[in-house]
């Protein structure tokens, strides 16, 4: 039993720092959810606000936001999200530009 | 969090080839425009639970696959590896210990119009909101999921065969979205479901930052049993308060359950030490109205608070830990629970840069 303990622990670590290591990446995105964590709720629904605003209320209304991600991952989130949270393309497409200021 | 039982013990090679044709299939189409890598997300934590003084220690991996194949089809696919090391009952010491791989879900999704989505493949039903959106584990503010998350589905919470879903109605002051699922019966360990129908509509009023939905589902095998749904969110704006609730009700039991959780921005906001601290609480309770078992609640009346206190560590990990007292005619538990969470997102492989 221990051994196997030990196993998992050492296979989660390894995924970890995988993880983390392809998180190094710099990521665009990353300023737009750090601007939205900072000014919480605050919205202006200009362009960039309209965006902010449905991920506020449909993205994360279920999850935290994640600390940032790859710019070239953005479109396949948007597309995701669509799916999870049933977005019209409307509401797709400010995500997008949300996440690509 | 655990996943059905009829979807567990699959061979990890079946498992890892599912994923691989994925890929396969992905990278085969025309995909890796600037925005649309695809990447690999999930969860990967340690858990444990202690109920009754039996305690139960999992560490697992909850990974999430999204591929585009070009500009109107994307493949998704979330799976569940768990490794069990339970405590050995009747005075003897140490643990046994098992291990479970499954599909969660493997579905494509094409978008069919601006206000139309139509799923095809093994989809989360989406009943009421539990099981479609709050089962992963980097989302979950509490170990266990409600009672009444397994009400119409004994064995699997996915359907398998197709789904319409999307925005029916965008205002400014209102939107109404829209589910709408067929789903045939289905035997095979990885793609277990019940022949049904059903569906779910959702008013958002974002002013007032406020969803209320109801939901349907009626099995056609067996019983022909129907289920209703309702739910309420609530997220006030300016704070970071949620309010969650849900009302389940079959023909021989019903239940509801009412979660809040809370962070405080008045310390220096939601990153500071104490804005970082997140208080959970949730009341639940199921009613049986008869002897029949004919869906997953309780088979006795059953009353259950979860205290919880999460903290939200940096670089996206998350601890978890709860206290549950669980009140039955049978007996009354207590249930300590204690996790981490890491969250991952980042591209499958190296695409072009936007």
């Amino acid at each position: 039993m221990n051994r196997r303990l030990v196993l998992c622990a050492a296979l989660l670590t390894s995924i970890c720092a995988i993880a983390m290591r392809a998180q190094d990446s710099p990521a665009l995105s990353a300023k737009a959810l750090k601007r939205h964590a900072d000014a919480n709720s605050s919205v202006k629904e200009d362009d960039q606000g309209e965006g902010e605003s449905i991920f506020a209320r449909r993205c994360s209304n279920c999850h935290n936001a994640p600390e940032g991600f790859s710019p070239r991952i953005s479109g396949t989130v948007v597309r995701h999200m669509r799916v999870r949270a049933n977005l019209s393309q409307h509401e797709e497409e400010a995500l997008l530009r949300f996440f690509n200021p | 969090m655990f996943p059905p039982s009829s979807v567990l013990s699959t061979p990890l090679p079946r498992l890892l080839s599912c994923l691989g044709a994925l890929l396969a299939v992905a990278a085969s189409g025309n995909i890796c425009a600037a925005q649309d890598t695809p990447l690999i997300s999930g969860g990967v934590g340690f858990f444990s639970q202690t109920t009754g003084g039996q305690t139960l220690l999992y560490p697992t991996i909850q990974p999430l696959l999204a591929a585009p194949v070009g500009n109107h089809l994307l493949i998704e696919s979330r799976a569940s590896l768990f490794e069990f090391f339970s405590e050995k009952g009747a005075g003897q010491s140490g643990y046994d210990h098992s291990h479970f791989i499954g599909l969660t879900y493997l579905q494509g999704d094409i978008a069919a119009s601006p206000h139309v989505t139509v799923v095809l493949g093994d989809y989360l039903i989406p009943f009421n909101t539990y099981n479609d959106r709050l089962t992963p584990i980097w989302i979950s503010n509490l170990q266990d999921g409600p009672l009444i998350a397994n009400l119409t589905f004994t064995s699997s919470g996915s359907g398998l065969g197709g789904m319409l879903s999307g925005n029916a109605i965008e205002r400014k002051l209102f939107s109404i979205d829209y589910n709408a699922y067929y789903s045939v019966r289905s035997g095979n360990e990885q793609f277990s479901a019940s022949h049904g129908i059903g569906g779910r509509s959702s008013l958002h009023l974002p002013q007032q930052r406020l969803e209320l939905g109801l939901s349907y589902n009626r099995l056609l095998q067996g019983t022909r049993e129907n289920f209703y749904g309702a739910h309420a969110w609530w997220e006030p704006k300016d704070t970071a308060f949620r309010l969650r609730s849900e009302y389940g009700r079959g023909h021989h039991a019903h239940g509801y359950w009412v979660e809040a959780d809370y962070r405080t921005q008045a310390f220096g906001g939601l990153d500071s030490p104490i804005g970082r601290i997140e208080p959970v609480l949730r009341f639940q309770q199921t009613f049986r109205r008869d002897n029949v078992l004919s869906d997953g609640l309780p088979a006795v009346n059953t009353q259950r608070v979860d205290f919880g206190l999460d903290y939200n560590l940096p670089h996206n990990t998350r601890i978890l830990t709860s206290y549950a007292r669980q009140f039955s005619a049978t007996r009354d538990v207590n249930v300590w629970e204690t996790g981490i969470v890491y969250r991952f997102l980042f591209p499958a492989w190296k695409g072009k840069q936007p």
